[in-house]
């Protein structure tokens, strides 16, 4: 019986429309499935076997990739319920344990986060121990250094959202640093040097932790730009810079191996 | 007998011997292959296992290890144990190979393709199965923290920032924000990017090794293991209120005083050692500490060149062997700079407070 319906079903029409081709049971129907599929088509169709190896690559580039979808997903969720001024993101937050139906989106988000900057780590790690940043792949390294930077500083905007003491706190800290960039930071080195006749340039107003907070403390001006800095700027960019890398992934040959 | 082991364990948690032994016991192992077998993986986990059975049992190591904000970190330090043994574990069998005359396990298979479908897009597939059961296992188990609403007045004690910066927040002991904060993060991003530019070794290139390639494997992973993910840990469980040090199973009391003492290079010279008063020009006081920053990132690279790293020097050529030396240098200075507060309490090598500017 099962076996006559799931006959039908892949005789009709509409499976027809959706797949252009058999199971991929077949040498000619594997090659076909992966050129057909706009998102299997990341991928070439065949690799080296020593590199799909789980003990070559553990797998940390696509693990850190599967949890970019992950937060994507999941944040998406939590933008329909945040509000991110000083008056409801606390209480927006304290709802959505509470009051919504799957309440554990802001855990998948949380965890998915902490888990993200740990695969992303290793997976910078396989790639240094298999020397796999050696030519041809020394710019396909330097996209994912970049990809590294915006992993954490994802991180570390949506860290500031749920305006808790934690947050605000951390945040505070980690910011108090930029005062005391070289020039530009209003207690760096050499900001005191900045200055036009007697009117100095760089002051606790116009530096650029200023800048990065909207103000002088982290407040109201600080949790909108993190917000949009987190759901909007940063996303685009590591979605953009994900497309590179992984071109460039087929580019230089593949999943690395011994020449 | 419990609590004997517990004070051992706490002393040997202390930063300074802490550091000591990452450091010392990171080089002695990259440099041995007894540890990379699997006899020797299966120790390193039963030791874990042992530890953790033990500390958990202790009400103040289970209350930092189990609030969940931590529970990333501790599990980070078990996965990061995992995978350096996995990859030194696999260099090491590649070395063994290649020097009985033979390759890389890795080139056996390396001309040989394999359909996509299934051989990578069925494990992709169960990866995903996988990380997404791990995930809501999780989520379920472990509520995300959320403490009192933000409130400007009252700062919390500890302010940390978030886990992955607590190893610069760390290094904020020993050098000023400029630096820990700025700079050195700074020299870090550069110096990853670097990386493929400044190696020229052909070597190493897609398959696992130690041998090939010792000094590009011990800088990275003593970088990464210890000045990273270490640091991480000490400043995640081991700092406490104002940030104090605060043994793994000792409680974290708020009124814990450390006497401070610190004291600047200058004071060194002038008052201890010549016996005078600090001179009032800022420059002639702090003249002994630039002579000597100074000499550090430029005297001692050049004298690498000629002496130790002299291979290296006519590898690479001048740009990138001082690149090399310089990153390196810039590396070894946290070190530096802990053993000097530790042993004389040096605060400042270079302290000039009219411009912010202390080293
Ligand atoms: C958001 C972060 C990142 C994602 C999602 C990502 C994803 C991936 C994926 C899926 C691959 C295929 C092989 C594998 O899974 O190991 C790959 C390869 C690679 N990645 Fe990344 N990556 C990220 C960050 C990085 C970082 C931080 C670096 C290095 C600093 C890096 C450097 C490379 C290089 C050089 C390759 C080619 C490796 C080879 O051919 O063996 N990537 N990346």
């Amino acid at each position: 019986m099962l076996s006559r319906m799931w006959n039908g079903l892949i005789k009709s029409q509409v499976w027809n429309s959706f797949f252009r081709h058999g199971m991929p049971s077949t040498n000619r129907n594997r090659v076909l499935v992966m050129m057909s599929n706009v998102i299997l088509h990341l991928h070439p169709v065949k690799v080296r076997k020593s590199g799909v190896k789980l003990e070559f690559t553990w797998c940390m580039g696509g693990i850190s990739f599967f949890l970019f979808l992950v937060e994507t997903v999941t944040g998406v969720f939590l933008m329909f319920y945040y509000r991110p001024t000083i008056e409801f993101a606390y209480a927006d937050i304290v709802d959505l344990r509470e009051q919504i139906p799957l309440g554990m989106t802001r855990e998948l988000h949380r965890w998915g986060a902490h888990a993200m900057v740990i695969t992303v780590w290793l997976h910078m790690f396989r790639v240094f121990m298999t020397g796999s940043y050696k030519p041809p792949r020394e710019f396909n390294w330097n996209v994912g250094v970049i990809l590294l930077v915006l992993t954490l500083l994802l991180s570390f905007t949506g860290y500031l959202l749920p305006w808790d003491q934690l947050a605000m706190w951390a945040v505070t800290v980690g910011t108090n640093m930029a005062r005391a960039t070289p020039f530009v930071g209003h207690e760096g080195p050499g900001a005191a040097l900045l200055k036009l006749g007697d009117i100095s340039m760089v002051h606790a107003g116009s530096d650029i932790r200023f800048a990065l907070l909207g103000g002088r403390f982290v407040g109201a001006g600080a949790l909108l730009r993190f917000y949009v800095l987190h759901c909007i700027a940063f996303p685009l960019v590591v979605a953009l810079l994900l497309s590179v890398h992984f071109w460039r992934v087929r580019k230089d040959g593949g999943i690395s191996g011994p020449l | 007998m419990t609590e004997t082991i517990e004070a051992i364990i706490n002393w040997l948690a202390r930063p300074s011997i802490y550091v000591t032994v990452a450091t010392v016991l990171s080089f002695v192992m990259f440099f041995n292959r007894v540890f990379w077998t699997k006899r020797a993986g299966l120790v390193g986990l039963l030791l874990v296992i042992v530890f953790f059975a033990f500390s958990l049992r202790n009400d103040n190591f289970r209350g930092i290890v189990t609030y969940p904000d931590n529970v990333p970190i501790i599990s980070m330090l078990i996965i990061v144990f995992f995978f350096t043994w996995l990859s030194m574990f696999q260099a090491y069998r590649n070395d063994a190979r290649i020097q009985a005359g033979g390759r890389p396990v890795e080139a056996d298979e390396t001309h040989d393709k394999v359909f996509t479908w299934p051989d990578l897009v069925y494990p992709e597939f169960i990866a995903a199965i996988l990380c997404t059961a791990i995930l809501v296992v999780w989520a379920l188990g472990l509520p995300a923290p959320l403490e009192e609403p933000a409130n400007p007045n009252v700062t919390p004690n500890p302010s940390k920032a978030p886990w992955y910066f607590l190893g610069l927040q760390e290094m904020l002991v020993y050098y000023d924000p400029w630096l820990a904060g700025v700079v050195f993060p700074g020299f870090i991003i550069i110096g990853l990017m670097a990386i493929p530019y400044v190696d020229l070794n052909p070597k190493g290139n897609g398959y696992y090794t130690f041998a090939e390639r010792k000094f590009a494997v011990s800088f990275f992973l003593y970088g990464f293991i210890v000045l990273w993910c270490a640091l991480i840990i000490l400043g995640t469980i081991l700092r406490g209120p104002n940030w104090n040090f605060f043994g793994p199973y000792e409680q974290w009391d708020v009124h814990k005083l450390e006497a401070l003492v610190n004291v600047n290079l200058s004071e060194f010279f002038w008052v201890k050692a010549l016996n005078q008063g600090l001179p009032a020009n800022w420059l002639l006081r702090e003249l002994p500490g630039i002579v000597l920053v100074v000499a550090y990132l430029l005297i001692l690279p050049k004298l690498l060149a000629q002496t130790i790293m002299k291979k290296m020097y006519e590898q690479l050529g001048a740009a990138r062997f001082y690149l090399v030396a310089f990153l390196l240098i810039c590396t070894v200075a946290l070190p530096i700079k802990m053993y000097l507060r530790w042993l004389f309490n040096l605060k400042y090598i270079v302290a000039i407070p009219e411009f912010f500017f202390n080293i």
